[in-house]
């Protein structure tokens, strides 16, 4: 083994032990038994509280109407500013990373000023639930990882001459987008939503300030403060789901163009 | 690039005119701010031949194919194809098929869903895009490969599959944008003959965007040349090579010796110590000619020089003799006992017409 590979295998390792470390920590923790001894007990919690499976429930309802909001924003967004505002591309990054730039506190002040001075029956409806009030605020969230996520899938692409291309054919510009780019830079659009989940499963701030506790990432807060191994082995499951996703994600976007198949 | 002595003109189209319909650039402008890519452009593809526009880069060839194909609007002027006014018509609904440079399949589907997605876009059956799919691949070579993805297939199939594909609507015109630039010259040659057989038998009119003089004698019917957005010359491939209407044509397709000619009387010149005929109204005063390489030779008498040069290109080998007149490009067939650099000659003149210059 040369020095420079030696060199790499020991960073590697290092940089594996710093990620794997805590998760194997907390797998031993997670496994305990209430009564001594390891056991799946807290795993199954899940499915034996209601209002955890509730709250789950509730959270993936949330992440998957924001990934689809996210993904319709975004990608003709992209798409146009690629294909006919090239000179505004800078300013549109620069805009998409303000939801990170502003702390989620601040913005979580922001929506609670608004959501208290404003009245009427369409701001009622908006905030009454949890799904239609976070789902907008997790849309702007996602907004910053999604769109370098969509952009980096258009980069690598011949967007402009797939689209030329689809036109000639008689494809709209909808069709071009939905039967040719969408297609093609599937594995960016997955994993633009693979962060929008991961995001919601995460977000706790903005929920919790605006008193909306019946996400997954609160209720597990909630039931940290009496059963910190419940805790512990949900927020491992929930990690490990997305981590399941993200695998099939990279392997559904890389199935498609692999293999030689009969027309 | 391949040598334009080396290029053998094509026939004038027996394409069947059934299918090609004519097509009309009428003062077309195009302008990018203070830029004109396009400054009145006159121009008129007759029904069923291969129009090559060629020309060097930022020449407006590319911006009168992307017009005709709707990718973008004309300034001025309008664009017909046939009896359609087609200037304010989507890209969508012009009828027209498209090859572009490189890269232009859709990399998720095979080649078949490739060739079939123009006929899916029109809602044509699952059964008959695949068999038409089927045959347009037959035509251009590729039967055996309608299932393999882009990367699975070279450029060369890649650009087959383009053109299957561009074929596969029956489309009024067949645009070709520069799709040999991105292959190997091998490759390149083959496909420019496959595109021009395929062409034949499909009788479609088409335009061909091109930078390289010879791939544009080598296919066209006819060749109309760009500089600076406006139309200096359109002609046959003989027309264009053998009678430049312009310096810059001149200059542009093939190389050009320009001499100096002495006036003789009944209207012959002596050029190189032979005389000729003069082909063209000669301005007054000092005669300049034009001469191809390939109509001057080495060794038989004429002007003496050093030879600077020589490059052997297969058949033919090009020599460049300085000489009293100018360092002169001359192309001779290859052979045992050519002088090489730094060897004396002469060089004279071996055609019996010559061009006065414009």
């Amino acid at each position: 083994m040369t020095r420079g590979r030696r060199w790499r295998a020991v960073v590697l390792a290092l940089a594996a032990l710093y990620f794997l470390l805590p998760l194997v920590a907390m797998l031993e923790f997670g496994l305990r038994a209430p009564g001594g001894g390891y056991g799946p007990a807290n795993f199954l919690a899940v499915v034996r509280d209601p209002v955890l499976l509730s709250s789950l429930l509730t959270s993936l309802q949330i992440a998957l109407v924001a990934a689809v909001l996210v993904i319709a924003l975004v990608v003709p967004t992209a798409v146009w500013v690629r294909l006919r505002l090239p000179a505004v591309a800078g300013l549109l990054e620069s805009a998409t990373i303000l939801p990170i730039v502003i702390p989620p506190v601040v913005m979580a002040a922001g929506i609670a000023f608004v959501q208290a001075n404003l009245d009427g029956p369409l701001f009622r409806e908006l905030f009454a639930s949890s799904l239609t009030a976070l789902t907008p605020f997790y849309v702007v969230l996602a907004l910053p990882f999604a769109y370098r996520a969509v952009d980096n899938g258009l980069a690598a692409i011949p967007l402009r001459t797939l689209v030329e291309a689809a036109r000639n054919l008689g494809a709209s510009m909808a069709g071009a987008l939905l039967r040719v780019v969408l297609p093609a830079i599937r594995s960016a659009v997955l994993g633009a939503a693979f962060l929008t989940l991961a995001l919601v499963l995460g977000e706790i701030v903005i929920a919790r300030i605006l008193l909306y506790t019946d996400t997954f990432p609160v209720a597990i807060v909630e039931v940290g403060r009496s059963q910190a191994g419940v805790a512990v082995a949900l927020s491992l499951a929930a990690l490990v789901l997305t981590w399941v996703l993200l695998l099939a994600v990279s392997f559904a976007g890389g199935r498609r163009t692999g293999a030689e198949r009969t027309p | 690039m391949s040598e334009p002595t080396t290029v053998e003109p094509a026939a004038p189209s027996a394409a069947p005119a059934a299918r090609g319909v004519t097509v009309e650039f009428r003062g077309i402008r195009r302008s990018y701010g203070t830029t004109h890519a396009l400054a009145g452009l006159d121009l008129t593809l007759r029904p069923g031949e291969l129009l090559a526009l060629l020309g060097p880069s930022g020449c407006g060839k590319t911006t009168a194919l992307r017009l005709l194909a709707g990718f973008d609007r004309p300034t001025e002027g309008r664009v017909l194809i046939g009896d359609r006014d087609v200037t304010d018509v989507p890209a969508s609904k012009r009828d027209t098929g498209m090859v572009f440079q490189a890269y232009s399949l859709f990399p998720t589907m095979t080649a078949a869903e490739n060739v079939a997605f123009g006929l899916r876009m029109r809602r044509v059956g699952a059964a008959e895009r695949a068999r038409r799919a089927g045959e347009l691949l037959e035509l251009v070579g590729l039967g055996n490969r309608g299932g393999s993805f882009p990367h699975q297939l070279s450029g060369g199939q890649q650009q087959r599959v383009a053109l299957a594909r561009a074929l596969a609507v029956s489309p009024a015109v067949l645009l070709l944008d520069e799709p040999l630039s991105a292959l190997d010259a091998r490759v390149r040659v083959q496909l420019r003959d496959e595109i021009r057989r395929v062409q034949l038998a499909e009788g479609i009119t088409t335009l061909f965007v091109t930078h390289d003089q010879a791939e544009a004698l080598a296919v066209a019917d006819r060749v109309a040349v760009l500089d600076a957005g406006r139309l200096e010359q359109i002609g046959t491939p003989q027309e264009v090579y053998g009678n430049p209407a312009t310096p810059f044509v001149a200059e542009f397709v093939g190389v050009q010796n320009r001499l100096p000619a002495e006036r003789l009387d009944g209207g012959q010149v002596q050029v190189l110590g032979t005389p000729a005929v003069l082909d063209g109204e000669a301005p007054a005063g000092a005669l300049t000619v034009a001469v191809r390489p390939e109509a001057l030779a080495v060794g038989g008498g004429g002007e003496p020089g050093t030879v600077v040069s020589t490059t052997f290109l297969g058949p033919v080998t090009r020599l460049v003799v300085d000489t009293a007149a100018g360092e002169l490009v001359v192309d001779t067939v290859s052979r045992p006992g050519l002088p090489g650099i730094g060897e004396r000659t002469t060089v004279g003149l071996s055609t019996e017409r010559v061009r006065p210059v414009p």
